[in-house]
């Protein structure tokens, strides 16, 4: 079981320095404070949070586009220091989605020339190989008839058809781990559903770990099993789908839950019961428990001078909260 | 709070022809509005013959993908037109007045700001950096409403504690102030002339989901206390039915369905709302979500007959060759689509 590990992460912090007239240390910005977790071969796993909670950052370190300050990253056996060979071969095994398709493409070149590229720098195969994988993978991600779509530039390719086009560059390089950082965020509801399901039948065909990030809780059970809840840098609850809509504990999940509307014509008669405020700065965040300021149940003397650390009230449901403490 | 029942009716507007009555329960009669663009491609149909009515204190949604012509729709009725405009035309009766038929001097002073005001989208971002926010709220008063400043700025405070921001930020600077009171700041400033209608485009869509929901609770206070109907702007369809009375469901420049809230999230008629809401995901049902293949059609030179027949599973002949008309339903609710035609 040991070695099924993909990806581990322990005790990551990355900090961004602010800085005064562009030299006078003024803070940091804690992006992300403490975060670990380990994710299998093969498995899906989402992180939800606000925007501004830290989950781009959280990518990025692991990408190693981001300094880490502070933790391990360790993906396929292998420890990442940060030093340039651990990231170069990083890389090529982890497909990147970002968060915009609009910017993430290169205007001036051809479908072919964006997906043939990283085969170009990784010296993937033979021309022929080459063609025959970009060609492959369009069909996967149905960027069809193909040859239609060899030769247009970005901006003639819908939404949707961008980021069908992202997704095929992420994965030309048979990765193992493809980290997809709201993907479908910039998408008309319409086509969202289509692009999850064609990320879904991808990582279920060829057992690739997949991290799906977005602050939309509700596309979540459309795509993975385990659910990470991010606030304010940190992971505060991990359960199961069904657990965190069912059975959250996190006094932030129950609000966040509650915020969150189905389309129902009731909804216009009801007020929704949650915390005022508004998320803490990440440059002096609150003490304590983070989200002792905003919350309806926090426990005096103690919330808001100590930091909680993950319980297990149930196994496999993890809950940063005083509540639980055993 | 005053529920809208099924039993409601949609306001078709009884006398669709001749002008509406002042005074009557209708707040907002708009038709066959047209704004198109000139482009370096052509002629771009945003808003293409689109009629709808609202009475006073109704909450109307206008949902639909992005570049569908809601935005564009706003601009139509409050006449905050671009440049390079290629056709304006149409009847929009606001309190019984086509206000197309004034000057734009006129429209400026009288309408604009004391009858109908806007939250657009990123407002958020457009509040003036160097003055205070209280200023900025009253200034409409002063300049529409000809209000000394000091009955501006106590009309100011009193829109503060009813948007939910706290008395003193009267006198603090947008930089000052997080995302979800900048938002109520700019709330606040479209509601201090008391207009009867307010239209609010993607009023919250940068916010978090908490302040989102508090700022929709505060919405719902405002229409339950004040004399005010919204508009409200989204292609967020679940957050959309946190307001809405009525729906409004725009496809390619033109309304294809009005309804009330009831019919639209549960039971929509046109192909088109209905492929829309099943492609929702749901957080607490665990539904089969489905989604529209393809892509809406592009605005210049769209096609002749139904707009969304590409794409419409039921399609038939009759769509192709001649763009449907309106039905109306029992409750008044407007679809076009051949599949209701009463024939
Ligand atoms: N000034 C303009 N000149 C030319 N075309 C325009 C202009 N303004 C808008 N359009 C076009 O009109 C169409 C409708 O735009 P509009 O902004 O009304 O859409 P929308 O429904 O509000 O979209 P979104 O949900 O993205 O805000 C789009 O095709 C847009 O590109
Ligand atoms: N390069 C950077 N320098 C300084 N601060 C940053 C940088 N990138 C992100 N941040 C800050 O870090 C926090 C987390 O941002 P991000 O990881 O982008 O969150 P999310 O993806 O959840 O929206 C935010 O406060 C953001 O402003
Ligand atoms: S630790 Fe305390 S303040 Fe934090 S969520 Fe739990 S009860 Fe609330
Ligand atoms: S008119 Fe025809 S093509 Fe258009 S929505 Fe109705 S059935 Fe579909
Ligand atoms: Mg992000
Ligand atoms: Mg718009």
């Amino acid at each position: 079981m040991a070695n099924d590990v993909l990806l581990s992460v322990k005790d990551l912090h990355t900090w961004y320095e602010l800085k005064k007239w562009g030299f006078l240390h003024a803070g940091y910005v804690r992006a992300v404070d403490g975060v670990s977790f380990s994710l299998h071969r093969g498995e899906a796993l989402t992180i939800v949070g606000e925007s501004g909670s830290g989950k781009t950052t959280l990518l990025k370190t692991i990408l190693g586009l981001a300094p880490k300050t502070k933790g391990e990253i360790v993906f396929a056996g292998q420890k990442l220091d940060g030093k340039r060979g651990g990231v170069e071969q990083l890389r090529s095994q982890v497909g990147f989605v970002q968060q915009d398709p609009y910017g993430a493409l290169p205007p001036f070149m051809t479908v072919r020339k964006i997906l043939e590229e990283p085969m170009l720098i990784n010296k993937f195969g033979t021309g022929a190989e080459r063609e025959q994988r970009i060609r492959e993978v369009m069909e996967e991600v149905r960027l069809l008839p193909v040859n239609d779509f060899l030769a247009k530039y970005p901006h003639m390719l819908s939404g949707g058809q961008q980021q069908r086009l992202v997704i095929a560059r992420a994965m030309i390089l048979r990765p193992s781990l493809i980290v997809a950082d709201e993907p479908v965020s910039m998408l008309d509801a319409s086509v969202r559903v289509e692009i999850l399901e064609l990320m879904r039948r991808i990582q279920t065909a060829h057992n690739l770990g997949v991290i799906y990030i977005t602050h939309d809780l509700s596309t979540v059970r459309y795509f993975s099993e385990r659910v990470f809840i991010m606030y304010a840098a940190k992971v505060v609850e991990q359960a199961g789908v069904d657990e965190i809509v069912h059975n959250s504990l996190h006094p932030y999940t129950k609000a966040l839950l509650t915020a969150i509307p189905d389309p129902d014509p009731d909804n216009a008669h009801r007020y929704r019961d949650v915390p005022s405020g508004e998320p803490p700065s990440l440059v002096n965040p609150p003490s304590g428990c983070r989200f002792h300021p905003r919350c309806p149940v926090k426990i005096e003397g103690q919330c808001e001078v100590e930091v909680p650390p993950p319980f297990e009230p149930m196994k496999g449901h993890l809950v940063e909260c005083w509540l639980y403490k055993a | 709070m005053n529920q809208i029942r099924a039993t409601d009716q949609i306001n078709t507007s009884s006398s669709r022809q001749g002008s509406p009555d002042q005074g009557s329960d209708t707040l907002l009669d708009v038709r066959n509005l047209c704004l198109h663009f000139r482009t370096s491609r052509g002629v771009l149909q945003a808003v293409d013959d689109v009629s709808f009515s609202m009475q006073r204190r109704r909450s109307i949604a206008i949902i639909g993908e992005s570049g569908c012509g809601k935005t564009s729709l706003a601009r139509a009725i409050l006449r905050l037109l671009p440049r390079n405009v290629h056709t304006y035309k149409g009847e929009v009766y606001l309190d019984g007045t086509d206000v197309m038929t004034l000057s734009d001097e006129w429209f400026r002073q009288k309408v604009r700001w004391t009858k109908v005001s806007m939250v657009s989208q990123a407002a958020m971002n457009a509040l003036n950096p160097v003055l205070k926010v209280g200023t900025q709220v009253a200034e409409p008063l002063i300049v529409h409403e000809r209000m000394t400043k000091r009955d501006a700025l106590a009309r100011a405070r009193e829109v503060f504690r009813i948007v939910g921001v706290p008395e003193d930020f009267l006198h603090r600077y947008a930089f000052e102030l997080s995302g979800g009171m900048r938002q109520r700041a700019i709330l606040a400033m479209a509601l201090v002339t008391n207009p009867a209608l307010v239209i609010l485009d993607e009023p919250t869509s940068a916010l978090d989901m908490l302040t989102q929901a508090n700022i929709f609770n505060a919405l719902k206070d405002i229409k339950n206390q004040l004399e005010v109907g919204f508009i409200l702007i989204t292609h967020d369809i679940s957050t959309s039915s946190d307001l809405a009375d009525e729906v409004i469901v725009m496809y390619a420049g033109q309304l294809v369905e009005h309804s009330l809230s009831t019919t639209a999230y549960r039971a929509p008629l046109h192909p088109y709302a209905r492929g829309l809401m099943s492609s929702v995901p749901t957080l607490r049902e665990d539904k089969k979500l489905e989604f529209i293949p393809g892509q809406p059609p592009s605005l210049i030179n769209p096609p002749s007959g139904c707009r969304f027949a590409v794409r419409c599973s039921r399609r038939f002949e009759r769509c192709d060759q001649e763009p449907p008309t309106f039905t109306v339903g029992e409750h008044g609710e407007l679809v076009k689509c051949w599949l209701h035609a009463k024939e």
